[in-house]
């Protein structure tokens, strides 16, 4: 049971990467994007729901603590991760963080999608999307403007650029804050560039997001998330007012000190899933990891 | 639109310099040398406030009615560029030169940009204020920067500060609106200072907090990790983010991109970390070189760290644990 949770976890992952392979070309330019046509484009403006089934675990519970499996990761993330303690999440100025572009659409992320026009010339300037989750908000500008200056500020959404490739949206997002890629203390860093491709068949929209990040991953990251078309759909206001969660004197950030951290087993012992495997790595992603996996002692509970 | 919130961005495109920043005695000799050819470029912050990047530290630029107020110069040769860069804003007399702290890449200006400049005299302004702009700084910037009766002083007398402040702070109300300017001890520096825009809702925060590398502790001016940290969390405290923590007050960094409160609580987490766990093997006993082997800040290093320059990882590490193992 637990061996074949394991191959599931790898194959979905893979599937969806091979699909993201197939389907787009990874890389983008970050310079300036050509302005939108004033004649037809695919119009992906909508209200979205989203569906889960695809890294469900990870998504909804969350991701268990010292859970790297399948991810691209450097031994700087790792050790980051394994420094990481939750409790950090209590301190007020980590409390109203809204997720970064590149993860937003994987938490709770009902999405609405709508298209800002030029009045006189009805062509395209951007689109902007929200999402539920802290209710982040985002431009693509579609009008060939270019991406600011290194110097300048960045945020938690970046700085988004887009263009059609046929009915295919593709973004390229630079100037984004520090984020995650997984929740568990694997981070992405602000030197990161997001590429996305979105998509419509019917009324499912995909999204295939690639992240770049010279820090932290050794390889492109690459992820497929879905929603599909819900006319009804309201999304509610997020409201947050980051409190005093714990007293503390000021100054103190929760961490972990090198080696203290004895949960870093426990999703490996948890699930029978090899300690070595659970540190992830880009090996981890491959189908080849397969093979290796099944030689590999599994932890007793 | 939401995202930015900088208006328009634009170049100033005037040959401008590197950073350089008189640490060591190695520092110092980098800082002599000439600095490669960059552009300076000016980018509105917020309210009436902008930021000069490339002139050596970064630059805090404020203009109203009353005229100019700088925060820091920049390096000495790129003074005119700096000069060039503000009267393509405003034709107003540069009024007020405030210095984060004593460093070359921050003060090297005042000499030439000061003279250019005219503080209002009169009142219980001393006789002679109305000549060149006034220089505002914590008083060891000044100690630091002259010399005793018959000794050289590091720098020449018209660049010294000419209105100094030992108490926690002191307040100005300049162009309208209320200016802060905030010792933090022993720091960066000794004689570092906050410059807080009430108004504006900027604050320029000299080199206690840059987005370039890990933070610069200069020992011989008597810096400290400990200070840093408590540093960065007073920056915390005077910064409020607006909604989903973005925005609200920004940043203007000693070097680097310009910042929010987000940024610096990014950068307080990773100082304290790395303090913690130096600290950490300090209370156990090992050596420097056993602390080095740890790799206490592997997880920074591809963000901040350098093998080359003026301020490499290894000069952090010896500085951070050269400071925490100081008898008490």
């Amino acid at each position: 049971m637990e061996t074949k949770m394991i191959r599931l976890t790898i194959l979905g992952g893979l599937a969806a990467t091979a699909i993201a392979a197939a389907a787009i070309v990874v890389s983008a330019p970050v310079s300036a994007q050509g302005p939108a046509p004033a004649g037809g484009f695919y119009d992906l403006s909508g209200e979205y729901a989203p569906r889960y089934h695809e890294d469900q675990p990870e998504r909804i519970p969350g991701p268990e603590i010292a859970d790297y499996l399948g991810l691209p990761i450097s031994e700087a993330a790792r050790v980051h991760g394994d420094s990481w303690n939750a409790s950090i999440l209590t301190l007020p100025e980590h409390q109203c963080k809204p997720h970064p572009a590149d993860y937003a659409p994987r938490g709770p992320a009902n999405l609405r999608i709508w298209k800002e026009l030029d009045t006189a010339s009805q062509r395209l300037i951007a689109f902007h999307t929200h999402i539920s989750w802290q209710a982040p908000e985002r431009t693509i500008w579609m009008d060939g403007r270019p991406h600011p200056p290194e110097y300048a500020a960045h945020t938690w959404q970046g700085f988004s650029t887009g263009r059609f490739e046929g009915d295919i949206l593709t973004v390229t997002t630079t100037h984004l804050k520090l984020g995650w890629i997984r929740r568990n203390g694997i981070p992405r860093s602000d030197l990161a560039t997001l590429t996305e491709h979105y998509y419509r068949h019917g009324d499912v929209l995909t999204l295939v997001s690639i992240i770049n990040d010279p820090v932290y991953l050794t390889e492109s990251f690459i992820r497929t998330t879905n929603w599909v078309a819900d006319p009804r759909q309201q999304i509610a206001p997020y409201p947050c007012d980051a409190v005093v969660e714990i007293d503390r004197p000021q100054g103190v950030v929760p961490h972990h000190l090198p080696g203290t951290n004895s949960f870093i087993p426990e999703f490996g012992t948890k699930h029978g899933i090899p300690i070595e495997a659970t540190r992830g790595g880009a090996e981890t992603q491959y189908p080849e990891y397969q093979l290796k996996l099944q030689s590999m002692p599994k932890p007793q509970k | 639109m939401r995202g930015f919130g900088l208006g328009v961005w634009f170049v100033l495109t005037v040959v401008g310099a590197v950073v350089a920043t008189g640490v060591t005695p190695k520092a110092r000799a980098q800082q002599n040398q000439a600095p490669a050819p960059a552009d300076l470029r000016v980018m509105p912050v917020q309210g009436s406030v902008y930021m000069i990047v490339g002139a050596g530290g970064n630059i805090a630029l404020q203009i109203g009615d009353e005229g100019v107020l700088l925060v820091d110069t920049g390096l000495a040769q790129n003074a005119d560029k700096v000069v060039d860069a503000i009267r393509k804003l405003t034709d107003k007399p540069i009024r007020y030169i405030i210095n984060t702290h004593v460093h070359a890449d921050h003060t090297g200006g005042n000499e030439a940009i000061g003279t250019l400049g005219s503080r209002v005299a009169g009142g219980n302004v001393g006789a002679g204020a109305g000549v060149g702009a006034g220089i505002i700084a914590h008083e060891n910037v000044l100690n630091r920067m002259s010399a005793p009766t018959g000794e050289q002083a590091a720098a020449p007398f018209s660049a010294w500060p000419t209105d100094t402040y030992f108490t926690k702070k002191k307040e100005l109300h300049v162009n309208g609106e209320a200016i802060i300017i905030e010792h933090q001890p022993a720091a960066h520096t000794d004689g570092d200072s906050f410059v807080h825009f009430r108004k504006s809702d900027v604050v320029s925060a000299g080199d206690i907090f840059v987005t370039t590398t890990f933070p610069i502790l200069d020992a011989q001016r008597a810096g400290g990790i400990n200070g840093i940290v408590a540093a960065l969390n007073r920056l915390i405290d005077i910064t409020i983010p607006k909604e989903k923590q973005e925005a609200g007050t920004y940043v203007i960094p000693g070097h680097g991109r310009l910042c929010d409160e987000a940024d610096v609580v990014e950068y307080r987490d990773m100082v304290t970390i790395v303090r913690d766990r130096i600290e950490d093997l300090v209370k156990k006993g090992r050596t420097l070189a056993q602390v080095k082997a740890a790799r206490p800040t592997i997880d920074y290093d591809g963000r901040y760290g350098a093998t080359t320059g003026f301020w490499t990882t290894e000069m952090f590490i010896d500085a951070v644990y050269n400071d925490l193992s100081k008898k008490k």
